[in-house]
């Protein structure tokens, strides 16, 4: 579905990315995973327009979107929950989701109900300002903003920062969900566990190239991984 | 003491006409302020031609006018029709000299992310370009423009007259504050010049398209300042210097009501037309443009972000 | 059909296209407001636009002053490169000399290399009135040139050094032209103690006065903003006009004044009195350009400058280093007024008039031009840009083309601020340090504070 082969990503004469390649196939859960610094979050921007590859290419869906502009990605089927949540503050929770279907012509009002029913707390609180919620509450919103236009690859940029552990369940719990509705997911993480038991693969990212790649169930295991993500407390 | 209470005298006997005269010219300051402040939301800058914006608007207009009336007098149909037009025009000239405005002198700078001292000095350049090309293309005199009504008081407010001109600037002002209000509160357009003042990136990742956003947030306001620059050209006339005090008033009222706020801008613009007529009572003639400078640099004192508050990218 | 238009090299052929049809406008004859039309049309078939550039004899002059004008720039940054890395060109004798004592050696050879330049310059400049005697152009010189550099070289303090834009810098100089005015008694208001002093008094006081000025309006806006910065500054330069303008019983109005006297310097049993010849103003000027040279200078490499140079580029970090901002972004403010001031007591003490129409806005971004030009915080691009720009404005004055008139002056200057933006926003001859924040900037790593950031960014806090 998403074929990434040698990007090369600089900012200025920093060079952050050095030609990484990697793929994410129809229906799966993929994660990318990393200390601070090592490229993750610029592998995940590259992806949806906002820095554009000095060299290399991106595939997706067979289409070369190498050089497509960051506002057209929503509308090719790719849509981009940023790192932070990035709510929009002053605007209320209904016209944040009204933005996430920005690009749409059709009617969307059915999609906003499922948002709802998937996130309760969201239509309490539809009236709110985006900036008045809580930092679990911006991330729901984030996360059904983003599916507001019906995305078919949804890349997430640390879904888990800075949120208590039932709320980090919770927000996984659905993005479970949301691969089972047929989109396929690429979550970027620091809680290597949480994504782990999530995803059916795992790429590793070390200094802007990717040190390794395995399955999910492996990666879990795998002492390096072990070592460095997860520590000792985790089984 | 006998200096205040002998003004005040003075105030009191044309205090009804002076508010008249200062709405209407609040109009025209907040019309000119929105272009101000909606700039200032997308892009975090003064845009420091605006000012051309206004004068190239009253151009069109008188242009314009001149074909249409000339020396007939218009009926009452035609009147109306020609104001329109004039409107229109000034609008539509106003709105594509601020697109070329962002073409030319931001865009380039944009696309290598610039350092801000080079917006504005790219602004002033472009600012001064213009208005000293205006002034060679078209003559360095003032230009009276051919009004498309005759201008009788068509009724009086406590002993006041309040002309047709007055009349025309609050219908026009009022049609078009309201309806760009609406329109940056309920249209997709809006919904996008709100998204990317209030975060550009994320607003790209919905698929706002930035730069197509940016040109259309400068065409509404130059097309609100085209019109204003219209109105105020009927009774002073036009010349190519024309933009720059009323639109250093105008920023000063974006300043005022708290600059990146649509409603601000509105309110500023009235609260500065009033204050800065009612003033006349006080100042001689020569200092009044002073009065808004004064505005300017005491609310940067007090209260830098304006009555009603920086709210950028909100509606209300 | 969008892709025929969307081809790129179309884009670049219409764009030149339209260029080239601003420019032949720009340059064409003036059109008037009962024919809106007759500026536009008129310039198309005509002689005249292009300066009259088909001309032939006009078509020579301008290819060789084009010619020379380029010459000179890229032969002196040729120089310039030659000397910076003429180590590497010597090769072996210094590849066994570390990497440290190189690199001083270069530091303080680029120095000597200044100073050379400078040396040369100031003979060239000693020289000049021999060179060229006509008097007209030695006015011209005096007035159109020199002035302005002593201007740039203040405004490069405030807007160069410091980051700050000052639109409202002609006011500090109407001030000191004024005060010169005043303090000889040649005001409508009656001079100091009621003395008609001697014009050379009136250069501290109008020092003081400029500076005063300067931070009294430079502690509130400081604060804000830099691009409030700029409309007050703008409405302070249009205030002052306006008074100067309008008080007739204070500053003689529209008519302001032409009583001041010659410059004399009467101590004892030495005279001298600077009279209508523009010789001995010439050198009296050229003195005092050199000084400022060497003032700014100095305070560029001082702690004052470097303090500066952090509060550009990071105000936060620099507070953080115990670097009080506003006060030296006072300081580079009042600094800027002060030899703004004083510029206006040369011009006053030369022309020996002054009048409002001189002090407009407009005036401001003549010198903002030049201080842009030649590179922003780099005194000597300063020198060199104001020298090239002031060079050819005082050519213009002096002989100028068949459709060219002084109000267009502006013009060219506004589109000239564009185009420098555009491609060359470090100036011609950029200072090394602006240059590289520049690049910074651009790469995406810079501080917040110099970018301009489209929209707000704002992370919400974690609940």
């Amino acid at each position: 579905m998403l074929i990434v082969k040698d990007a090369v990503v600089r900012y200025g004469a920093i060079e952050a990315l050095h030609g990484i390649t990697f793929e994410v196939k129809q229906g799966e859960v993929v994660t990318l995973l990393g200390a601070n610094g090592a490229g993750k979050s610029t592998t995940l921007r590259m992806l949806s327009g906002l820095h554009a590859p000095s060299s290399g290419t991106i595939t997706f869906e067979g289409n070369d979107v190498t050089k497509v502009k960051a506002h057209m990605f929503s509308s090719m089927g790719i849509s981009h929950v940023p790192e932070g949540r990035r709510i929009f503050p002053q605007m209320t929770v209904q016209e944040n989701l009204e933005m996430g279907a920005f690009g749409r012509k059709d009617n969307y009002d059915e999609d906003m109900e499922r948002m709802f029913t998937l996130f309760p707390i969201l239509k309490e609180r539809r009236k709110q300002l985006g900036g008045n919620l809580s930092g679990g509450e911006q991330q729901m919103l984030a996360i059904s903003r983003a599916m507001m236009s019906h995305p078919r690859l949804l890349l997430l940029d640390e879904p888990s920062m800075g949120l208590a552990p039932m709320i980090i369940d919770q927000i996984f719990r659905i993005i479970g969900e949301i691969r089972d509705a047929g989109t396929t997911v690429l979550v970027v993480e620091q809680n290597a566990a949480q994504a782990l038991r999530l995803a059916d693969r795992g790429y590793v990212m070390e200094n802007g190239v990717i040190a390794f790649s395995d399955d999910a169930a492996k990666l879990l295991h795998d002492p390096r991984v072990r070592a460095v993500y997860l520590g000792e407390s985790v089984d | 003491m006998s200096y205040f209470s002998s003004h005040f005298a003075t105030l009191g006997h044309e205090f009804w006409g002076l508010l008249v005269g200062g709405i209407a010219n609040g109009f025209i300051y907040a019309m000119v302020a929105i272009g101000y402040t909606m700039v200032y939301g997308v892009l975090r800058l003064i845009n420091f031609a605006h000012s051309e914006v206004f004068m190239t608007g009253a151009f069109a207009s008188f242009f314009l006018l001149k074909f249409l009336v000339g020396n007939s007098t218009p009926n009452a149909f035609e009147s109306v029709v020609y104001l329109i037009a004039a409107v229109l025009i000034g609008g539509i000239v106003g709105a594509l000299v601020a697109l070329l405005l962002e073409r030319v002198a931001y865009r380039p700078l944009r696309r290598r992310s610039a350092p801000k001292l080079a917006y504005l000095i790219s602004a002033i350049g472009a600012s001064y370009f213009l208005y000293n090309f205006v002034g060679k293309e078209f003559g360095r005199i003032n230009l009276s423009i051919d009004a498309p009504y005759t201008n009788n008081t068509v009724f009086t407010i406590f002993g006041a007259p309040v002309q047709t001109y007055y009349i025309v600037i609050f219908f026009v002002g009022v049609t078009m504050l309201v309806t760009l209000d609406r329109l940056v509160a309920t249209s997709k357009l809006g919904h996008g010049i709100r998204a990317v003042a209030q975060d550009a990136e994320t607003a790209s990742l919905m698929g706002v398209n930035i730069d197509r956003t940016i040109a259309l947030t400068f065409m509404l306001g130059g097309f609100l300042g085209g019109v204003a620059g219209f109105l105020y050209s009927i009774p002073v006339g036009a010349v190519y210097g024309m933009g720059f005090t009323p639109a250093l008033k105008a920023f000063s009222a974006a300043v005022l009501g708290g600059i990146g706020n649509l409603r601000g801008a509105v309110l500023g613009g009235l609260i500065l037309g009033v204050v800065e007529s009612l003033s006349v009572a006080f100042v001689s003639g020569a200092y009044i443009d002073v009065v808004a400078f004064g505005v300017l640099v005491l609310v940067l004192l007090v209260r830098p972000t304006g009555i009603l508050g920086e709210r950028l990218g909100r509606s209300a | 059909m969008k892709n025929f238009f969307g081809n790129p090299r179309l884009q670049r052929y219409g764009r030149t296209l339209l260029i080239l049809l601003l420019i032949i406008v720009m340059t064409g004859p003036e059109g008037n407001g009962s024919q809106p039309t007759s500026g536009f049309t008129g310039s198309f078939g005509n002689h005249m636009s292009f300066f009259g550039f088909f001309y032939p004899q006009r078509w020579v002059v301008f290819v060789l002053l084009a010619g020379i004008i380029y010459g000179v720039i890229s032969s002196v940054k040729l120089t310039v490169h030659w000397w910076r890395n003429r180590a590497i060109f010597r090769g072996d004798t210094y590849q066994r000399i570390s990497r440290t004592v190189v690199a001083t050696k270069r530091r303080s050879r680029l120095k000597s290399t200044r100073l050379g330049f400078y040396a040369l310059g100031l003979a060239f400049a000693l020289y000049f009135p021999h060179l060229v005697t006509d008097q007209s152009w030695q006015t011209l010189v005096v007035q159109d040139v020199l002035v302005y550099l002593l201007l740039a070289l203040g405004l490069n303090v405030v807007t160069g050094f410091a980051g700050l834009l000052d639109l409202g810098y002609v006011a500090f100089y109407a001030i000191g032209a004024y005060t010169t005015a005043w303090v000889t008694g040649s005001l409508p208001t009656p001079p100091p103690f009621g003395v008609h002093w001697n014009t050379f008094v009136a250069i501290p006081v109008a020092i003081v006065f400029a500076m005063l000025c300067g931070v009294l309006l430079g502690i509130p806006t400081l604060r804000l903003r830099g691009d409030y910065l700029a409309i007050v500054t703008l409405g302070f330069g249009e205030i002052v006009y306006l008074f100067i303008n309008n008080s007739y019983g204070i500053t003689g109005g529209s008519t302001g004044t032409n009583q001041i006297p010659f410059l004399s310097f009467h101590l004892g049993p030495i005279k001298y009195l600077w009279g209508l010849i523009p010789e001995p103003y010439y050198y009296l000027t050229l003195a005092f350009v050199v000084i400022f040279l060497i003032v700014f200078s100095s305070l560029e490499h001082s702690r004052v400058g470097r303090s500066w140079v952090a509060i550009r580029e990071d105000e936060v970090a620099a507070e953080s280093l115990g670097i009080h901002p506003l006060k030296y972004k006072v300081m580079a403010f009042a600094i800027g007024a002060a030899s703004a001031g004083f510029a206006g007591v040369v011009t006053a003490s030369q022309t020996l008039f002054v009048t409002p129409p001189t002090f407009t806005i407009s005036f401001s971004i003549n010198i903002l031009v030049l201080v842009i030009f030649g590179g922003m915080g780099s005194i000597f691009g300063v020198v060199l840009g104001g020298l090239v720009v002031q060079g050819f404005v005082a050519y213009l004055t002096h002989s100028p083309p068949s459709v060219y008139n002084a109000a267009d002056l502006y013009m060219y200057l506004g589109a000239l601020l564009v185009v420098m933006m555009i491609y060359r926003p470090a100036g011609l001859f950029p200072s090394r340090r602006r240059l590289r924040e520049l690049h910074l900037i651009e790469g995406g790593v810079a501080p917040d504070t110099l970018q301009v950031e489209i929209g707000a960014h704002r992370v919400q806090e974690d609940v």
